[in-house]
């Protein structure tokens, strides 16, 4: 038998970061729980603030802050979702045709941070925005709606949206850390929901450092109660802590990925 | 050319993979035979970079997997276990394998032509049965027109059309002048397919032969296989548990 002998059709050259972020794009969008779970947040984050807007009874308080109180549970979709992104490759097997196509693995996650972070801090935004508009438009006649023009509102829109896409990275890095999915989901709803209902009661000057607060309390508050007393971070230490976070886990979920089998 | 030099692999006090040394060469269907357990799945996942040796490497065309510029136009792999996610289509499957590796989406199309899945394409692929998740498989595999194939049980599933039909496709790549690779528990359809032979048993190489020259050492390939493996396969069952009374109850209840 003569056999033919193979040329490699293989082009020259090396793929790049984004053929590899395309890659990512196209899975994460074509699963239907990615649609189900960001349409929950953004409705959610939205129809809470009409309901809290619609009760408001007086203009005292922060109403910014009250009209992003729906991004709260958003949290926990969003960061699950990005749980999702990692431990939905290892549960299923997919992992392994994933690497096989980018052994990079470096590269890999780098790809992932920027699909699911941008993806998310897009959904984030517009939740944020459309939640503070909506909200002011429910509140009551006699109540005089905030505005953007006025000192510290945008700033607390805009950063409770970047909150919401850190905790959606955070998620993505407990992923690549605990790898199986309810362990992983555990970790995340425990070190960002459950700890905080612990801290109040045993270590209260700490409560300012857990994420859920981080979001909550000091990127979307307009006049963060930033002092001592309520150990509350102002906005732009809030912001700084929850971005160490997020490099920490996405770091270690890093090297990790790296060292372990897939 | 897949060159495997020293190849060893440890899972805790288990060695998967023993100071494996081996060629899988070009033009030719070479199969990969062992016992269950004997660390053909785990060489073929070191071939891919996915698990990392313990000591020693395997190399393709000179390189290590990482090392490839763009992995899936040069190497296809079928995998023992369903590489997909079950919530995507089989067509985004393939279509985010094959952006990844710049590779255009028409590629997509003739794949799953070409394995016989054009029409299901949209299905979820978690719905898929055993035979089209492994068709799935094939189509990813050739999805980079690849020159080197790994095939790991490939049969798994299929049904008597789908064996012939894997069949012809495993020769018709090696007739190409690719170097195909594939691992099998049926001796019987290795002897169909393959001309060479890479047979190992708990993880070290027991030979490196071609399918003639193994048979003739014995009446069958079958039988040559089992005199090779004789003292290394792990889980063989004992025949003298056959024929065991269980279920059937004895008048006058338990004793
Ligand atoms: N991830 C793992 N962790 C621990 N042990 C493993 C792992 N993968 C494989 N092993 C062990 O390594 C050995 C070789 O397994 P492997 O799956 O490579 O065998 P195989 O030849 O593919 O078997 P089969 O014919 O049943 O598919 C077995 O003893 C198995 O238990
Ligand atoms: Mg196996």
């Amino acid at each position: 038998m003569t056999t033919a002998t193979w040329e490699s059709r293989a082009p020259a050259g090396h793929y790049r970061f984004r053929h590899v972020a395309r890659m990512e794009w196209t899975k994460l969008w074509s699963l239907r729980s990615t649609w189900w779970t960001l349409a929950i947040t953004f409705a959610g984050a939205v129809g809470m603030a009409v309901v809290v807007g619609a009760n408001t009874k007086n203009a005292s308080g922060d109403l910014t802050n009250n009209a992003l109180a729906g991004v709260i549970p958003g949290m926990l979709t969003i960061g699950v979702l990005g749980v999702l992104v990692m431990t939905g490759e290892y549960s299923s097997g997919a992992i392994r045709s994933t690497l096989a196509a980018v052994p990079n693995r470096r590269l890999l996650l780098a790809a992932k941070t920027a699909v699911y972070g941008g993806s998310v801090l897009a959904v984030g935004e517009a939740g944020a925005f459309l939640a503070f508009l909506a909200g002011g438009a429910a509140l009551p006649a006699r109540v005089p709606p905030p505005s953007l023009g006025q000192p510290g509102v945008l700033r607390a829109v805009v950063l409770t949206g970047v909150g919401l896409c850190l905790i959606g990275l955070l998620g993505l890095g407990i992923g690549a850390i605990v790898r199986h999915t309810a362990a992983a989901i555990a970790v995340l709803v425990g070190g960002v929901f459950v700890v905080a209902q612990f801290i109040v009661m045993i270590a209260r000057p700490v409560i300012g450092y857990v994420p859920i607060t981080i979001v909550g309390s000091s990127l979307g508050a307009v006049q963060p109660q930033g002092d001592a007393r309520h150990h509350i971070l102002s906005p732009w230490s809030g912001l700084a802590v929850l971005c160490l976070y997020a490099a920490v886990v996405l770091g270690a979920g890093a090297w990790l990925l790296v060292r372990r089998d897939a | 050319m897949i060159e495997a030099r020293g190849l060893t692999k440890r899972y805790g006090s288990t060695v998967a993979v023993d100071r494996l040394e081996f060629e899988v060469r070009p033009g030719v269907v070479t199969g990969f035979l062992g016992p269950n357990g004997s660390g053909k799945s785990t060489t073929m996942r070191m071939i891919l970079g996915l698990d990392e040796p313990d000591a020693g490497d395997v190399r393709i065309g000179g390189r290590r997997y990482r090392e490839l510029g763009w992995p899936l136009r040069e190497v296809g792999a079928l995998l023992e276990a369903r590489a997909f996610h079950p919530g995507r289509s089989a067509r985004s499957h393939l279509r985010a394998l094959a952006r990844g590796n710049g590779v255009p989406d028409r590629r997509v199309e003739e794949v799953l032509g070409a394995v016989g899945l054009a029409d299901v394409g949209r299905r979820r692929a978690g719905a898929f049965s055993l035979g089209m998740a492994q068709r799935l498989g094939v189509a990813a595999a050739l999805l980079g027109d690849p020159g080197v194939l790994l095939f790991d049980e490939p049969v798994n599933g299929l049904d008597p059309e789908g064996i012939r039909w894997i069949r012809d496709l495993m020769r018709g790549l090696a007739a190409e002048g690719r170097t195909v690779f594939v691992s099998s528990h049926l001796i019987s359809e290795i002897a169909l397919t393959a001309e060479h032979l890479v047979v190992i048993g708990r993880g070290r190489l027991l030979a490196d032969t071609s399918v003639a020259e193994l048979s003739a050492r014995s009446t069958s390939l079958e039988d040559a296989f089992f005199e090779l493996t004789r003292d290394s396969a792990e889980y063989r069952g004992d025949p003298a548990v056959q024929g065991g009374d269980l279920g059937a109850p004895r008048r006058g209840g338990m004793s």
